[in-house]
């Protein structure tokens, strides 16, 4: 089970944050891991001049935007649950 | 005039204040909550540096420091056996005059007699030099003579408090050894109203501010469990002489994690309430804790016309405590009533703390924080909808607003926005006889909304127009836009 939260605190939030989760979703759906990842929101992961952060388990990831988004979930996510 | 002073409107607000200071300054200074080891060297400290070699406000330097260690102790929580959070200094009180209706030197014995005249009950006389005289057994303190009278000779003498009091909840004690102000507890709303009102400050509501700053050193810089800032969107119209996002900078230089908008859980909370709205046909609103408070007491009979929803405190406040379990909420905002809000069976488990703006100016202040200096940090959750519950009338425009976005064009909303307790009195007299033509209840204790609040530090003309300003900052425009990363996550938690 991954634990993902990703940060919807007010500097997050302008820097796109909302369509950072629409991403996640759309990944988690394409993939079928509704069962192994819980995802949640987050108010400041505290590294709010990095540009959206998202928290895998125990690791912040700062600047998570939608041209890397594949490849951070592709390598922290999809590689440890399969 | 003294510099800091200006950040209030009166200086019973800055004796308040400078005594919350002090009382942050040695909260920050000392483990734990419990009372200071030497408690009586701390209050005579205390009360010694605020009233200095000569007497400013009383009879005698004496009673002025007796009076400060009585704030000292409502600003550490006040009497635990009052489960009220607005509470009476006896001894600050003036037990101002409490005579009615009656006739001042200024009459000039005319020969026109209007008020006479005017006099249904027949209560007033003339003397051989025609003045005229009230006689109280007779009077019913209906005010048509003083309204009468060409010189405005004729005064209501009534205490300040009663009169900011529209429930009736405060009066003279009845008791015979003390003719100080005593408020009722069964009636009292906690609005407030009384507590800005007093012109000797001896109405007062009890601070939290010493548990407040233990659970922010106790979280040892959010590593323990992180502490969250939750504002009111009447914050807009607060703190006038620095930045918005200077305000916010301060609130986590006080060792606050996070910042977030109230205005966030005012738009989940429309968007919920218009869903209710639209199923029941009849409802009142439940963010103005006093309003809550009022129906409860006052009205019984609309009890289970309050919306179940959460005020946008305890609503936004739940989602950080669903997201983050451990976290600690600490509310700010400009309300005293929402001091005993968060010790609601309902709201208790969300909301940890509620304080006020003077209360926030105050530990600021213990910090030696200068806002203008600082560097702005961000804020921005909500909507223009969310931000504009801070005055009376945003409430019912969010709603309607969120009807729109629902896409619902059979129920149509027909509210009626209530600008202070006498309005929501007036409605819910109509209501509970089923005259009100109204199918919405917007309830606002405070008139002006929460910009009116009894913990603001300033009120002023041009508050309202600074939050619909900050409104119209909102990035987002929609509630709907607002609430949908949010709308999104919760449907998949519950999946």
């Amino acid at each position: 089970m991954k634990n993902i939260s990703i940060c919807v605190g007010s500097s997050c939030h302008l820097k796109g944050s909302y369509k950072i989760i629409e991403l996640a979703k759309a990944y988690i759906a394409e993939h079928n891991l509704e069962d192994k990842v819980n995802l949640g929101a987050a108010f400041c992961l505290g590294r709010c001049t990095d540009g959206v952060s998202v928290k895998i388990d125990d690791e912040i990831i700062c600047g998570v935007s939608e041209g890397n988004f594949r490849q951070i979930f592709d390598e922290k996510v999809l590689a440890d649950l399969s | 005039m003294d510099k800091k002073l200006k950040k209030f409107d009166t200086k019973v607000q800055y004796l308040k204040y400078k005594v919350l200071r002090e009382v942050a300054r040695h909260a920050w200074a000392t483990e734990g909550t419990e009372k200071p080891a030497d408690s009586f060297s701390f209050f005579n400290d205390v009360a010694k540096n605020i009233v200095k070699d000569k007497p400013t406000m009383r009879c005698c330097i004496y009673k002025e420091r007796a009076i400060v260690s009585e704030r000292i102790k409502i600003a550490m929580g006040g009497d635990p056996e009052n489960p009220n959070v607005i509470e009476v200094i006896d001894i600050a009180c003036d037990e101002c005059p409490v005579g009615g209706y009656d006739v001042t030197e200024a009459c000039r014995g005319c020969i026109a007699h209007r008020c006479e005249d005017v006099c249904r009950m027949g209560a007033i006389s003339f003397d051989d030099r025609q003045k005229a005289h009230i006689d109280k057994s007779k009077c019913v303190n209906c005010g048509q003579c003083a309204k009468v009278c060409p010189y405005g000779a004729i005064l209501e003498f009534k205490r300040p408090c009663e009169r900011a009091c529209k429930i009736g909840a405060i009066s003279r004690a009845t008791d015979a050894s003390s003719a100080a102000a005593h408020i009722d507890n069964d009636k009292c709303i906690s609005c407030g109203a009384c507590v800005y009102t007093c012109p000797f400050g001896a109405i007062s509501d009890k601070s939290y501010i010493v548990d407040i700053i233990d659970t922010l050193k106790k979280s040892d810089n959010n590593r323990n469990y992180k502490v969250y800032a939750v504002v009111a969107p009447s914050i807009a119209s607060q703190f006038s002489y620095a930045k918005l996002d200077q305000v916010v900078t301060a609130i986590k230089m006080l060792g606050f994690h996070s910042v977030v908008e109230a205005a966030l859980g005012a738009d989940m909370v429309a968007y919920k309430e218009a869903q209710e709205l639209a199923e029941k046909g009849f409802l009142t609103s439940s963010c103005c804790p006093a309003f809550v408070m009022y129906i409860k007491q006052s009205f019984p009979m609309l009890k289970d016309k309050i919306s179940h929803n959460l005020s946008p405190m305890a609503e936004i406040s739940r989602y950080i405590k669903e997201n983050d379990p451990t976290a600690k909420i600490v509310f700010i905002g400009p309300c005293t009533a929402k001091k005993m809000e968060v010790k609601w069976d309902t709201v208790k488990p969300y909301v940890d703390f509620a304080m006020t703006f003077e209360e926030l100016q105050a530990i600021f202040d213990s910090k030696d924080i200068e806002l203008a200096e600082l560097d702005g940090t961000a804020l921005d959750n909500a909507s223009y909808y969310g931000r504009i519950f801070a005055r009376c009338g945003g409430l019912a425009d969010a709603v309607s607003e969120a009807l729109k976005e629902q896409g619902n064009e059979e129920f149509v909303l027909n509210g009626i926005s209530c600008d202070g307790i006498e309005e929501c009195k007036r409605a819910l007299m109509r209501a509970s006889k089923n005259a009100l033509p109204n199918n919405f209840i917007e309830g606002m204790a405070c008139v002006g909304g929460c910009i009116g609040g009894a913990g603001c530090l300033t009120h002023g003309e041009k508050n309202k127009s600074e939050v619909d300003k900050y409104g119209m900052l909102a990035h987002e425009k929609t509630i709907t836009e607002a609430i949908q990363t949010f709308a999104d996550i919760d449907a998949k938690v519950q999946k």
